[in-house]
């Protein structure tokens, strides 16, 4: 197909061949300022460290190399000035290896498939790499983690960290006994010589040193096919903690002489505070009232005291009209902005659409939408704030700790120097997490109670002041010939996002456009963002065309499709699931869908069973075969995809945001049915290994087929169309 | 409003001067600093908060502290036993049936006391026996299996 790079869309790096441009041109995720230049000296480095190996991972190549100079043999600089601009960093000490890094971990187990990444170049136990994470103080500055970014990017890194450590040990113990480097061997933590019982720890080989050593991208490393320890299954590597219960997540953050903070919401989205009451407050409740603007809360000594202040607080708002989801999508498509640049519509266009659709031998046109959903995940915002002067250290929960950073450095009105955010593995995220409402709301009471403040939203503030996967309406038009080929494509996005939204079916005239729209909801970036909307409007509707052209679904799009990966995904998916052998029992379908996002490519076939009299719909069994390159860690990349598609049941069928008048309707576990245990069928995994692809991530791309192979199912089961998601959430026969 | 209320909690003695309708969660996160008992929703909907009342699995969330005086109450921090963890809490590192985690204190504490009243459950006997308990991260399919793995062992030992 061809490329037009004028053309700003989310995925037109040249699809199937792995690239992507290194920040995601994605509205919906949220972008970062420029990297900060990092102010750490090599002494400071080793008077915070101790002695030992240091290793820096230079974000700007140029620049790493004129300041660090070409290593001299058998040693490292004593004197290079480090760069500025750093993405991480190991050290190998006296006693252990630590290493530093931006990324967080958010369930999706990068603590682990990091300490792995450095386990296996270093040859250093896996269980022994202390790794710390998302502490603006300690850590280099990173955007942040999301966008499936971390395994192509930090996993990279780290690795060639790792190697550089490893050779600089062998470097040391050769200069240390006096013998050719290329006879020593590093194996698990120690230097020996080839042959020999003669070794040495790491940290004995260290002991006294203060090296450094600068890594620019590009060092060679172990090809994927030489993994020992990457490519293999480890268990999480803090395990343990987790079910103990001694773990302790943001929401579980203490610090003595502790209030509790609550903070006043509006009534509804939009109002703002006219005039407020504060009663005078039971002294032993320790009660501190804040008013800033339309920001009002109190701390207190407990929780419960703290709910007792905020309910006595007498407040009286302006409410603005709102708009209800019964008119959210006639609102989307009446609302278009028209902007300039990135905040404007994007466009594709090849060929000759209008013509070409006019000239097909067959035409069809659809409307697909695709409601608001809440990320909802289990540990809600969280973030316990505490001054000292002027200094400000903020414990919190977000994808994004240097952002966080910043937005409470601004509300606070402080230096963001004297900011420090730190981020203990959380409760999860799927893209939910970017921001920093809850550091900025503790970090005002704790500044004007003068002790620290705790803040958890409860689930009901999480499910109406966080924010939504936008909301979207999508128009497909399409043009096929007699043969099954496809002549042109017309498809409009409006409002839900440009992630995935080309094509990759070969069709000669095309027009791709996502349009922007004023919305009613505070909306964000959400696991995989609108690649899972984009998927389903555009693998239900190739389904559609494949019955108008009387043609096998899969035969179909084999028949439209060039790139290999997908070709091979495809064939996976469909091999296993049996989609040429089987036939559905009858109140049974099958359903098949596909598509490639971030690096990754996915197939996903779906058995549906549908009870015609009660509407009930099953998923009898799912296959999704999935492929991202090199394996980095085959049951953590499992886990992944069956936890991808589990979530992306929801989304597909049942949850739903319903909000009227500037409330949510449905802020609550009890009105927002997400999946549980009964909704989920047996999945079966393929995992194609690319080991000549660099690896990409694996958290969201997932998830995209499962939604249109749902809804093809259960097209072939009843003959019922579905193009709304969620498809049932009331049950197929009030769908 | 306060009363001095004596707990049993993971085998010891605990005196907390609290109002009775505070709920139990909030007296052992806040009062008694036993964190992996989580919070999820406060509407016994999510499962995060369970601990064991008497043996039962029970939401501590909607259970006022005061019904729990004098009962023995077990949290996930009172499931290891001289070092040595429970069959389920080693099931669940085996089966690597988690992701954040977050879920997983509530889910080991369900999985415990049901195993107790059904030692060998099939599939849907444990599906069923878990919808109360929610993992937004999905790892259901592995906690299937971890609560499987723990009752064979239990039924071998
Ligand atoms: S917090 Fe108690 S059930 Fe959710
Ligand atoms: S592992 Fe994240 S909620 Fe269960």
């Amino acid at each position: 197909m061809t490329n037009d790079p004028s053309m700003p869309l989310a995925n037109d790096a040249p699809l199937g061949s792995g690239s992507e441009s290194a920040i995601e041109p994605e509205r919906y995720e949220f972008r970062a300022p420029a990297v900060h230049h990092f102010g750490l000296q090599r002494r400071d480095f080793f008077k915070f460290l101790g002695a030992g190996v240091l290793v820096v991972c230079a974000l700007k190549q140029v620049a790493a190399a004129q300041e660090s100079g070409a290593p001299p043999p058998g040693g490292l600089g004593f004197g290079p000035p480090l760069p500025k601009e750093i993405s991480a960093w190991l050290h190998v000490g006296e006693n252990g290896v630590t290493v530093y890094t931006g990324k967080v971990e958010i369930g999706q187990n990068i603590r682990t498939s990091l300490a792995q990444a450095v386990a296996e170049e270093l040859r250093y136990p896996v269980g022994k790499v202390e790794l710390t994470m998302g502490d603006t103080q300690l850590t280099p500055y990173d955007m942040g983690t999301f966008g499936s970014r971390t395994t192509p990017t930090m996993n990279l890194q780290l690795r060639k960290v790792a190697a550089a450590a490893r050779e600089q040990l062998i470097a040391l113990a050769a200069t240390k006994w006096n013998v050719d480097a290329q006879k020593l061997k590093a194996v698990n933590g120690r230097v020996e010589v080839a042959g020999t019982k003669r070794s040495i720890a790491y940290g004995e080989l260290v002991a006294a040193q203060q090296l450094t050593a600068v890594i620019p991208a590009d060092d060679p490393l172990i090809p994927p096919a030489q993994w020992t320890v990457e490519g293999k299954s480890i268990s999480k590597v803090d395990g343990r903690d987790f079910v103990t219960g001694k773990h302790r997540y943001p929401s579980d953050q203490t610090l003595p002489g502790m209030l509790y903070g609550k903070i006043l919401r509006p009534p509804s989205f939009g109002a703002t505070l006219v005039s407020i009451n504060a009663p005078s407050f039971d002294l032993a409740d320790n009660v501190t009232f804040v008013r800033d603007g339309d920001f009002a809360g109190v701390a207190a000594a407990t929780e419960a005291a703290a709910t007792r202040a905020l309910n006595a607080l007498q407040a009286k708002w302006n409410e603005q009209p709102q708009i209800s989801n019964s008119d959210l999508f006639a609102y989307l498509k009446g609302n278009s902005v028209d902007a300039k640049g990135f905040e404007g519509a994007q466009k594709y266009e090849t060929g000759s659409v209008d013509k070409d659709l006019a000239a097909a031998d067959r035409q069809l046109h659809q409307t697909y939408t695709v409601s608001y959903i809440q990320h909802a995940p289990l540990e809600p915002r969280a973030a316990l704030a505490q001054w000292s002067g002027n200094m400000l250290t903020v414990w919190t929960g977000t994808q994004r700790p240097f952002a966080v950073r910043t937005e409470v450095a601004q509300a606070t009105r402080v230096p963001e120097e004297q900011v420090r955010v730190l981020m203990p593995d959380m409760g999860a995220a799927y893209g939910g997490k970017h921001t920093g409402e809850c550091a900025v709301e503790a970090a005002r009471l704790a500044r004007a109670a003068n002790a620290p403040v705790k803040l958890v939203w409860t689930r009901e503030e999480e499910f109406t002041w966080a924010y939504f996967r936008p909301a979207g309406v999508i128009d497909v038009a399409g043009g096929i010939r007699n043969d099954g080929a496809l002549a042109a494509w017309d498809y409009t996005n409006y409002n839900s996002g440009a992630a995935g939204i080309r094509t990759f079916y070969e069709v000669p005239s095309q027009r791709i456009v996502f349009q922007p729209t004023r919305y009613p909801l505070r909306q964000g970036s959400y696991r995989a963002l609108a690649a899972t909307a984009n998927h389903f409007a555009r693998e239900s509707f190739m389904d559609e065309l494949a019955h108008a052209a009387n043609m096998d679904p899969l035969a179909f799009r084999l028949k439209n499709l060039k790139n290999d990966r997908l070709r091979a995904v495809f064939a996976a998916a469909a091999e296993k699931f049996g989609w040429n052998r089987a036939k559905p029992a009858p109140g049974h379908g099958f359903g098949i869908a596909g598509g490639f996002e971030k690096g990754g490519n996915v197939a996903t076939c779906v058995e549906a069973a549908v009870d015609r009299e009660s509407g009930f719909v099953k998923i009898a069994r799912v296959v999704v075969a999935f492929e991202c390159g090199a394996i980095v860690n085959p049951e953590n990349l499992k886990n992944q995809i069956v936890g991808a598609n589990i979530m992306g049941i929801g989304g597909a069928l049942f949850e739903k945001i319903n909000f009227a008048g500037g409330r949510i309707l449905n802020a609550q576990f009890s009105k927002y049915r997400v999946p549980r245990f009964s909704d989920v069928p047996p999945i079966d995994v393929v995992l194609l290994d690319r080991k000549d692809i660099p690896p990409a991530g694996a958290g969201e791309t997932p998830i995209v087929g499962l939604a249109p192979a749902i809804g093809n199912a259960i097209f072939q089961a009843t003959g019922k169309r579905l193009r709304s998601l969620p498809m049932i959430p009331n049950g197929l026969n009030s769908a | 409003m306060a009363n001095v209320i004596k707990l049993h909690v993971n085998g010891g003695v605990q005196v907390v001067s609290t109002d009775p309708r505070a709920s139990l969660l909030s007296v052992l996160r806040d009062q008694l600093d036993l964190t992996g008992t989580k919070y999820g929703c406060g509407e016994a909907q999510c499962g995060a908060c369970t601990v064991l009342i008497d043996g039962h699995p029970r939401r501590s969330c909607i259970t006022p502290v005061g019904t729990a005086a004098g009962r023995q109450i077990t949290t996930i921090e009172g499931l290891e036993q001289h070092g040595k963890l429970h069959p389920v809490q080693e099931a669940f590192l085996t089966e690597e049936a988690m992701q954040c985690a977050y879920c997983t204190s509530g889910m080991i504490m369900t999985a415990v006391a049901f195993l107790k009243s059904n030692p060998s459950p099939t599939e849907e006997e444990i599906a069923h026996a878990m919808e109360g308990n929610i993992c937004r991260c999905g790892t259901y399919p592995r906690i299937v299996a971890a609560i499987q793995r723990a009752s064979h062992q239990g039924t071998q030992s």
